[in-house]
């Protein structure tokens, strides 16, 4: 064990004389955080609207100001007839069409049902579905404000779309972005360090000695950890500091729990390390388990939207209970006990991940 | 007891045979000559005998432990310097030092205590804070040697230690291995270079898998009729069949 501390003042001192690593490390948590959240926002604003006025009216004419006015969308053509318009949604310079028939003011009058129709550019089916949404919801409330107006009716209407107004994406976004972050660093730079190692030929040199491998590995660990906690912190100061967020529960918890998940994360960093043995490999190997681990954890889609066996695979995704944990403790201030169920399950992957690590780590080869 | 005693090691990859039943022992103390052509078969023999490498069959002692079962042991009495350059370059000599001497166990004050005087012994003092990246290829095999031998283990495997480097740097090289061997580390050096075979015990040369011959280099030379080991190299070398590779 007295190796250890010679082992991490080495280490300390080629990640402080690496000057590409060190880069990396001080612009991850910056950019991901400064930049991430707004590509990963699920808002759309800045949608192409068509619009084929067949009645122009004033109350046609109010209800397409009252769409452009809104923020969501774009009106990006004042189109004659449908198949204009059509047109322009196969160049791709609309998203939507909005028709409003003859006679709509008239319609409205006499109280006889009007129909508006709507032609959606679905190749961005997000896009589509929540410019749909949107132009739905601007539809609902111009119509209560004219029924309100004397136009007799029966039932007030509510907006029936409540999804995504006024929602801040980014309250949504930053902590996820925090475990990609943990886990680049706990999983991806370990696992690179090491295998870098056997390219240079110095782990033989290291694998000659009597060190034992726990020893060796701890040394390439503890760092890692350290980095990874520093840097955790810095992207809590920074979505402090850019979004006003700071989470509604303990920051110790995220930290307790950020810890386990460093743990387990660095293990199968060290998994990988072991089969790989060049730092190509270990990049692509990390690379095909990341992006599913990411898209299986809930971060950008919901997991209860999945289906079934695809929910019962992220029960394996370490990830998934990283992403549960720091939404729940930033947004609903969730307690110790609260994410104990987590707690529990990422201590299983700790385990397997780490014994698994050791047993494959081999000084002597076949 | 022997520093080195191996009997019928065999070492196969596939349908491979790279080490075909070798036997020889070494003397503690000796300076051994581990002589071959390339691809002989000399960097797997002794990777095997330092641990790296696990033996198909046959028997084996390093320091006098088991080359299956005591790997870890036999690590903690010998010293390794590999064909390549294989210290931290990012660190600097002393801190290679430092390095090695902690993971072998040596105390702070035992590594600072050795390590001015190993220094000011092979002349490495303007090298000392320099970065291992930015030495020259003989100053870094210094470097490497005075690593490998640092924590005085009782056998150091020198795999090809003067490759590459000018016939003074290779002289100046053996007088450290002569030094360290009067301390009674045991030395145990493949070469290629057959003028250094001379500066040796004893030397054996492999072909194709096999010890050809064994024995001090004045035996070997009058068994052979030779009037150097070169001579009798290449008339044991001519045999081989095994393509380089």
């Amino acid at each position: 064990m007295k190796a250890l501390g010679f082992l991490l003042k080495k280490e300390f001192l080629q990640i402080i004389r690496n000057k590409f690593m060190l880069r990396l490390i001080i612009a991850m948590p910056v950019l991901q955080l400064i930049i991430l959240p707004w590509a990963a926002t699920f808002e759309q604003r800045n949608i192409s609207l068509s619009v084929v006025d067949n009645d122009k009216s004033t109350v046609s004419g109010r209800l397409i100001e009252k769409a452009a006015s809104s923020g969501y969308f774009r009106l990006t053509d004042y189109a004659d007839t449908y198949t204009h318009a059509l047109r322009s949604i196969e160049q791709n310079e609309a998203d939507l069409i909005l028709e409003i028939p003859g006679n709509f003011e008239k319609n409205l009058i006499i109280n006889q049902p009007v129909k508006l129709m709507m032609s959606i550019n679905a190749v961005n089916g997000q896009k589509a579905g929540l410019g749909l949404s949107y132009i739905t919801q601007i539809v609902t409330d111009y119509n209560s404000e004219i029924t309100s107006q004397g136009v007799q009716s029966p039932i007030s209407i509510e907006p029936y779309y409540r999804f995504n107004t006024k929602m801040r994406y980014q309250d949504y976004m930053v902590p996820g972005i925090m475990v990609i972050l943990v886990t680049l660093i706990g999983g991806m730079l370990s696992a690179i360090n090491i295998v870098r190692e056997k390219e240079i030929g110095t782990m033989e040199q290291i694998n000659v000695t009597p060190i034992p491998k726990y020893v060796f590995l701890l040394g390439k660990l503890i760092p890692f950890w350290i980095i990874g906690l520093c840097l955790l912190t810095a992207a809590m100061f920074i979505a402090w500091l850019i979004y006003g967020l700071s989470p509604a529960g303990h920051y110790i918890n995220i930290y307790i729990f950020s810890f386990l998940y460093l743990l387990a994360f660095s293990g199968f960093g060290l998994m990988i390390s072991n089969f790989a043995r060049s730092q190509q490999q270990a990049m692509f190997m990390i690379f095909f388990f990341l992006i599913i681990f990411i898209l299986l954890s809930g971060m950008f889609t919901p997991v209860s939207n999945m289906p079934h066996w695809a929910q019962v695979v992220t029960w394996f995704n370490p990830l998934r209970y990283f992403v549960e944990v720091i939404r729940s403790i930033y947004l609903k201030g969730s307690g110790l006990m609260d994410i104990l169920p987590q707690i529990l399950k990422i201590t299983v992957f700790v385990v397997v991940f780490n014994t698994l690590a050791v047993i494959s780590y081999r000084k002597t080869n076949g | 007891m022997k520093a080195i005693d191996v009997k019928e090691l065999t070492k196969r990859f596939g349908s491979f045979t790279a080490v075909d039943r070798i036997t020889f022992d070494v003397d503690q103390g000796e300076i051994f000559g581990f002589l071959g052509a390339n691809g002989a078969g000399k960097t797997t023999a002794m990777r095997m005998l330092c641990g790296l490498l696990n033996p198909t069959s046959g028997q084996g002692k390093v320091a006098g432990f088991d080359i299956y079962r005591d790997t870890e042991k036999i690590k903690r009495n010998i010293g390794y310097m590999s064909q390549k350059f294989s210290l931290y370059e990012d660190l600097t000599t002393a801190e290679n030092l430092e390095l090695f001497g902690g993971i072998y166990g040596m105390s702070r004050k035992e590594i600072n205590e050795k390590s001015g005087k190993v220094i000011a012994e092979l002349g490495l003092q303007t090298e000392k804070d320099m970065l291992a990246a930015s030495l020259p290829l003989g100053i870094k095999q210094k470097v490497s040697f005075a690593v490998s031998t640092f924590h005085t283990p009782r056998i150091v495997f020198l795999d090809e230690p003067t490759g590459g480097v000018d016939p003074i740097a290779r002289r100046t090289f053996w007088e450290m291995i002569y030094r360290a061997a009067d301390r009674g580390i045991t030395a145990f050096v493949t070469t290629h270079y057959m003028d250094e075979a001379e500066y040796c015990n004893r030397v054996s040369i492999m072909v194709d898998g096999r010890i050809e011959a064994l024995g001090s280099p004045a035996q070997l030379k009058s068994k052979y009729k030779a009037a150097s080991i070169g001579d009798v190299f290449q008339s044991l070398a001519r045999q081989a069949k095994r393509v380089e590779s």
